[in-house]
């Protein structure tokens, strides 16, 4: 089962994964990854941050991107929640939590699913510095990162 | 043919427009013929979905090419590159 959840409030890791995991006693390994807001960008001070996305793909791009790494991995399971609107720093945006029989699988879907939310799923940053607000930049190692799952790619992570 | 525009982020605020229907002529047949469609508009339009600039298109809640066709009543948008997570 996918869950996929994009949301303004915050969340709680613990209860997510107890969930994410509950009554599923073939699972042995629980990997986790959250992102959060850093006070520090390109050199500018983080005062606030806001997250747009287009709500009805965001949904859609996210369930497939579950969808990959759970064909990809057979038996795991995927969580991925994102949280929207006014962020401040030291705040949760992101949390991705993946489960398998054994610790390499949910790593590698864990860090699978983030590789593509970077750069497949819809949402945008916008930070408030000091010098006013700017859009942040998409950054040419996330789609790296992304074709590093790609079947031809020579360094074969995760194939 | 009838095409719903949505723009988001930097493209929105650059258009000042989030979403439009719009008619589209004969021989806009594809996401990328609604760009260049869009150009003609001038001003902001030509700048920001210039042919240079990095821009994301999807089409029906899908990430596509500039080669995908279009059908009556689709969702065409229009986007920078992404920067969640």
């Amino acid at each position: 089962m996918t869950r996929v959840r994009v949301q303004e409030a915050d969340f709680d890791i613990s209860t997510e994964v107890a969930a994410l995991r509950a009554d599923n006693p073939k699972v042995g390994a629980v990997a986790c990854f959250v992102g959060t807001v850093r006070d520090l960008n390109e050199g500018n001070t983080v005062q606030a941050m806001e997250l747009e996305h287009y709500p009805g793909m965001t949904e859609k791009a996210l369930e497939a991107i579950a969808g990959q790494a759970r064909d990809r991995w057979p038996g795991s399971d995927v969580l991925i929640v994102h949280r929207v609107g006014k962020l401040l720093p030291l705040d949760q945006i992101v949390l991705v939590a993946t489960t398998a029989v054994h610790r390499g699988e949910a790593f590698e879907s864990c860090a699978f699913v983030m590789d593509y939310l970077k750069t497949q799923a819809p949402f945008w940053k916008k930070e408030k510095t000091e010098h006013g607000e700017k859009w942040v930049d998409a950054r040419e190692s996330d789609d790296a990162a992304r074709a590093r799952w790609d079947p031809e790619s020579k360094k074969g992570a995760g194939a | 043919m009838k095409v719903e525009l949505r723009f988001f982020a930097g493209v929105r605020e650059a258009l000042g427009v989030a979403n439009e229907s719009v008619e589209v002529p004969d021989g806009v047949a594809s996401v990328g013929d609604v760009r260049a469609w869009l150009r003609t508009r001038g001003g902001a339009w030509a700048e920001t979905l210039a042919e240079g600039r990095s821009l994301r298109m999807a089409c029906n809640h899908e990430m596509t090419d500039p080669s995908r066709r279009i059908t009556d009543g689709c969702e065409v948008a229009f986007f920078p590159p992404v920067t969640g997570g």
